[in-house]
């Protein structure tokens, strides 16, 4: 080894623009445009459901028998959104509370009972349906979209709209009566 | 005679190839009416197709191994449709248009779901890379620290006193 070498190796070593290089350059971008993605995601799972006082996203729902429910032709009534499914048994507690609701304001006009099919089996739901005697519009939730778009952790959940299209009262888990779904309806009706 | 005997055996030609058709389409007839039956369907074969598909209410757990009744009627829609003979394409699909594509053990190659893709093997080949930066790095002669002086500075007898104690080395 000679020491006439090291002036040759540290003028190679010192050279402050080496540091600067496109590739490093890209990497950070590629990592930090990774986290913005996990970031965004992560945000949205924890979101949780759509919050009282927003506007609900509007879907379409095609029922069982083929009817097609667009929710932003719905403005003007007020609107029942409630999530089930055959497999899940709380729903039961309410399936009849629900139907009698529906059948209590049906006459009137101003208000709309729509039941989302949460990941179910359409033998099973129509005989659901059937079992419960359930008169108002209900379909699956095709592709999970509509679930996605409200954000739900489970069922039943229920969502109550007003004649704007926003949320005024959320329901997770079965309601307990009759009255119960009465008392959140009624203030949002004209008199 | 002759014609008589060569009609004959015509006719019973045609009897014979009459009843081989008639009974291999029965066979065939008690097949399908088999097949549409879904108690002749194996739990191994609809397994086979569960394996693969995810129930959103059980997330993480395979429809095989799920024991949840959303899952068990799940497996029963494979069941039915395998009866009616439908291969395990279409039933993935059937389940992807119910159900979205939340369902399915590896997510389809489009949109945002390309990085489930591409990213993995980037983030493999990117670590290889720093690897092997880091060997060659390590595999580099020790060189001088900057802090040291200028060799040129340095004044004869010193150097010469350097190369001296290199020599013994």
């Amino acid at each position: 080894m000679s020491v006439q070498s090291i002036p040759e190796k540290q003028s190679q070593q010192t050279n402050p623009t080496k540091g600067l290089r496109l590739g490093p350059l890209l990497a950070w971008v590629v990592v930090i445009a990774l986290l913005v993605i996990l970031a965004i995601g992560l945000l949205r799972t924890q979101q949780g459901p759509v919050n009282v006082g927003q506007k609900i996203p509007d879907f379409t729902l095609t029922t069982f028998d083929g009817q097609t429910i667009k929710t932003a032709d719905l403005r003007g009534k007020v609107i029942v959104i409630n999530f089930w499914a055959s497999w899940c048994k709380p729903c039961e507690q309410e399936a009849a509370d629900l139907e009698a609701a529906w059948r209590f304001y049906q006459a009137r006009g101003d208000v709309t009972f729509l039941g989302i099919d949460y990941v179910d089996t359409e033998p099973e739901a129509l005989a659901y349906l059937k079992k419960f005697e359930i008169t108002y519009p209900n379909g699956p939730d095709l592709g999970t979209r509509i679930s996605q778009a409200f954000r739900i952790r489970g069922v039943p959940e229920t969502y109550i709209v007003d004649q704007q299209g926003v949320l005024q009262f959320v329901q997770i888990g079965p309601f307990r009566s009759l009255s119960q779904i009465k008392s959140v309806i009624d203030p949002l009706l004209q008199p | 005679m002759k014609k008589i005997k060569h009609f004959l055996l015509f006719f019973a030609t045609l009897l014979i190839w009459l009843a081989l058709s008639l009974s291999i389409f029965g066979a065939r007839e008690s097949a399908l009416a088999q097949k549409a039956d879904p108690s002749s369907i194996s739990d191994d074969q609809v397994n086979a197709i569960a394996k693969n598909l995810y129930c959103p209410v059980c997330e993480n757990v395979p429809l095989d191994v799920c024991g949840t009744q959303a899952c068990e009627q799940w497996r029963q829609v494979i069941r039915q449709k395998l009866a009616e003979g439908w291969n395990e394409a279409q039933i993935r699909q059937y389940f992807v248009d119910q159900y979205g594509d939340r369902v399915l053990a590896t997510p389809p190659a489009r949109g945002i779901n390309w990085l489930a893709y591409v990213v993995p093997p980037l983030v493999i080949l990117a670590g290889v890379w720093i690897l092997v930066q880091a060997f060659r790095s390590w595999k580099r002669p020790l060189t001088a620290s900057p802090s040291l002086p200028e060799p040129e500075n340095l004044s004869p007898e010193v150097l010469k006193r350097i190369e001296e104690e290199l020599k013994k080395r």
